[in-house]
């Protein structure tokens, strides 16, 4: 069994204004086979977090740790991280000139490994994995991410999730941009990483549809940078119903 | 015949990121490179201009364009004109302005013996058939190449492979004219290897007779302090097959001006072009195709990898489709790729049709960054950032690479392209 925990951390970002503060003092501890959802009003850091948990540059850790069964996770590279078993599914996935998915797959997938996969049943599992997630055989041959739909860029981010096995996932906004079809596909997904690598998952979302699919243990309550309130999956049901006010008027 | 179509798509595409400084959606801009207060020239349509006197028609097009073997024809340069704007003369050498005295680079011949190697007097008729300069540069070179080599590939000759090499071995101004004769039904592949150090003004012409198959390779890799303004023109006869790769990535300042005029039908011309510029280094390849016969194809792609202060490229492709070229099918695109800040790419495609009975016609033109945000993307799939990069640049021009038939020169240039991308990290 594995352990992330992020302990007391604040973040903050340069801006023209200054630097900015915005995360200010998370806790949060996952283990591997866990489902946690982080749930919380717009700009109130969700993505944030998961974008330090992957070291973006962008993102300045001013306190506070991040481990991953000790080993400290922030003063490792980005690339590091994600052979250390971390994977972030990204709200906005990035366009890549000039790479197609095969070579990138690929590619990752021996940086992340440390050896390049067999090439026949590589071949196989690329084509399969595509299949359950019905992702066209053309998306191979094609750039990453250019010109994907909002909603095929999701299903290409849980594609890699399935083929590169993380030990810890972090999903931002994963739901968001998928049809009703989709959606339930790309939980699939999820459950199956879940299933078959004993994964552990922080899901970032907006919507308590998608936590009928992938059903968590905890529900996380994310405001102005810091969990306000944690509970089970009862929480993310009262929060579809009364919204985040409570929490914002208590900040008032 | 049937039905004809005119399709003209045009594609404004960028890929993720701010765009280049002096870069519009047009690709279109002016050169603050040579002293310029006068009013822009030329505008999205193609706006070649003659200076002089001379044989110039009046005409903004393309078609009007000076064209004289004499240099006094040509008016001396300003860098304001339309054709030099992106020009730094001043890292010219002089080749648009003094005497061409040095010796011209030598010129080697390796291959499978099937192309013959002869050089015959600046005044033998062949000299001309299939070019007459179009700029100063070219004129000059013409006034003073003392004399011309000439590469022959026999009638029907199949699977001729000849590689020149051209060595550079003085940086007195030079000039130097090539003669390549792919005689009827003949199927060749020459490569053109530009080494050493060199100012060389020069002059190629491809005489492309019918239903041969001529692929030419021109590969720029020069020392440093290289300075190479080379006009290549080809006549592509009747249900002739022409394919052309600049590969430039070598020299201070290279130009390269490829041109291709069809003089029969059927015939099929493919330009493709592949440059890696460094901090400092001016890349120019400026094209120019001329349908003015029916039922002629022509594609173009020209790729680019820019990275460091100061690098800058410029790509001009103008495709001319005159009255009688009916049936017509044409495309031209370049595509840049922009590794670090700093760099600039400069792109205009110009397209002139003077007739609506084509199959098709086509431009693009596309600058794209590779930023922090391609480079965290990556990394974030465990991919380190020397890895990275050279994942996103060989993808990038390898579509070009893979043109180049040449398995030996093939790998060089793969090499290269990692020894270019080596040199900026640290
Ligand atoms: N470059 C920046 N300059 C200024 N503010 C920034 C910058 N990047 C992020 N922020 C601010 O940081 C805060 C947190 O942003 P973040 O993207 O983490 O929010 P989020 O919880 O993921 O929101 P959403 O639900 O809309 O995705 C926001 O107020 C955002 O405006
Ligand atoms: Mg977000």
């Amino acid at each position: 069994m594995s352990t992330l925990e992020i302990k007391d951390l604040h973040v903050s970002i340069d801006t023209e204004q200054g630097e900015k503060e915005i995360l200010k003092g998370v806790t949060l501890s996952i283990k591997t086979g866990e489902t946690h959802a982080i749930m919380g009003p717009n700009g109130s850091g969700k993505s944030t977090l998961a974008s330090t948990i992957a070291g973006h540059p962008r993102y300045n850790v001013t306190s506070g740790s991040i481990t991953l069964d000790g080993e400290n996770v922030l003063e490792m590279s980005v690339d590091e991280r994600a052979k250390a078993g971390l994977f972030l599914a990204m709200q906005y996935p990035v366009e890549v000139p000039g790479v197609t998915m095969t070579n990138f797959l690929r590619t990752a997938k021996t940086a992340i490994d440390g050896e390049a996969p067999k090439l026949r049943t590589w071949t196989k599992d690329v084509k399969e994995a595509m299949g359950k997630l019905k992702i066209d055989a053309d998306f191979a041959g094609r750039n990453v991410n250019e010109g994907f739909s909002g909603g095929e860029k999701k299903r290409v981010e849980i594609l890699q999730l399935e083929l590169f096995k993380p030990k810890f996932a972090i999903l931002d906004e994963t739901d968001s941009g998928l049809d009703v079809d989709a959606l339930k596909i790309v939980s699939e997904g999820v459950n199956r990483a879940q299933d078959e690598n004993n994964m552990g998952t922080l899901l970032i979302t907006h919507y308590t549809r998608i936590l009928r699919y992938i059903k968590p243990d905890f529900v996380h309550v994310f405001v102005d940078g810091h969990v306000a309130e944690q509970g089970g999956p009862e929480l993310a049901d009262r929060l579809e119903d009364e919204g985040y006010d409570r929490y914002l008027n208590v900040k008032a | 015949m049937s039905e004809t179509t005119t399709h003209i798509p045009e594609e404004k595409v960028r890929i993720g990121a701010p765009s280049i400084p002096g870069f519009t959606e047009e690709g279109e801009d002016l050169s603050p490179i040579n002293d310029n207060d006068s009013s822009p020239l030329g505008g999205a349509s193609t706006k070649a201009h003659s200076h002089g006197g001379g044989v110039a028609a009046p005409d903004s097009s393309r078609a009007g364009r000076l064209t004289s073997t004499n240099v006094e024809d040509f008016a001396k340069l300003t860098g304001r004109e339309e054709d030099w704007r992106f020009t730094p003369l001043k890292r010219l050498k002089g080749l648009h302005s003094d005497d061409l005295t040095g010796a011209a680079p030598k010129v080697e011949l390796t291959g499978n013996d099937i192309a013959k190697l002869s050089v015959v007097s600046a005044d033998d008729s062949l000299n001309g058939v299939a070019h007459t300069p179009d700029d100063r540069v070219s004129a000059n070179a013409w006034k003073f190449a003392s004399e011309t080599q000439v590469v022959t590939i026999p009638k029907n000759a199949e699977g001729a492979n000849a590689s020149l090499r051209i060595t550079g071995e003085s940086l007195v101004p030079a000039a130097q004219h090539l003669i390549i004769v792919a005689e009827e039904n003949s199927e060749a592949t020459v490569i053109l290897d530009h080494v050493g150090s060199a100012v060389l003004a020069q002059n190629i012409e491809f005489d492309v007779r019918a239903n041969a198959r001529l692929t030419v390779i021109s590969l720029q890799a020069w020392e440093d302090d290289a300075v190479h303004a080379s006009s290549q023109q080809a006549l592509v006869a009747q249900g002739a097959k022409f394919k052309h790769i600049v590969v430039s990535f070598g020299g201070d300042l290279v130009r390269v001006n490829p041109s291709a005029r069809f003089t029969g039908e059927r015939a099929e011309v493919e330009l493709y072009g592949l440059y890696f510029a460094d901090p400092g280094q001016h890349l120019e390849h400026r094209l120019f195709v001329d349908h003015a016969v029916p039922n002629c194809k022509s594609n173009v792609l020209y790729k680019g990898a820019l990275q460091g202060k100061d690098a800058h490229t410029v790509w001009v492709g103008d495709v001319l489709i005159q009255k009688e070229a009916v049936g017509t099918d044409s495309y031209e695109a370049n595509r840049n790729l922009v590794l670090t800040d700093g760099a600039r790419a400069d792109s205009v495609p110009n397209l002139e049709i003077e007739t609506g009975l084509i199959d098709g016609a086509g431009h693009a033109s596309t600058t794209g960054r590779f930023d922090d945000e391609h480079l965290f993307y990556l990394m974030a799939r465990g991919i380190d950032e020397k890895t990275a990069r050279r994942l996103v640049v060989r993808g990038f021009l390898n579509e070009i690479v893979q043109q180049i038939g040449d398995e030996a020169l093939q790998e060089r240039l793969t090499d290269t392209i990692e020894e270019e991308l080596a040199a900026t990290e640290h």
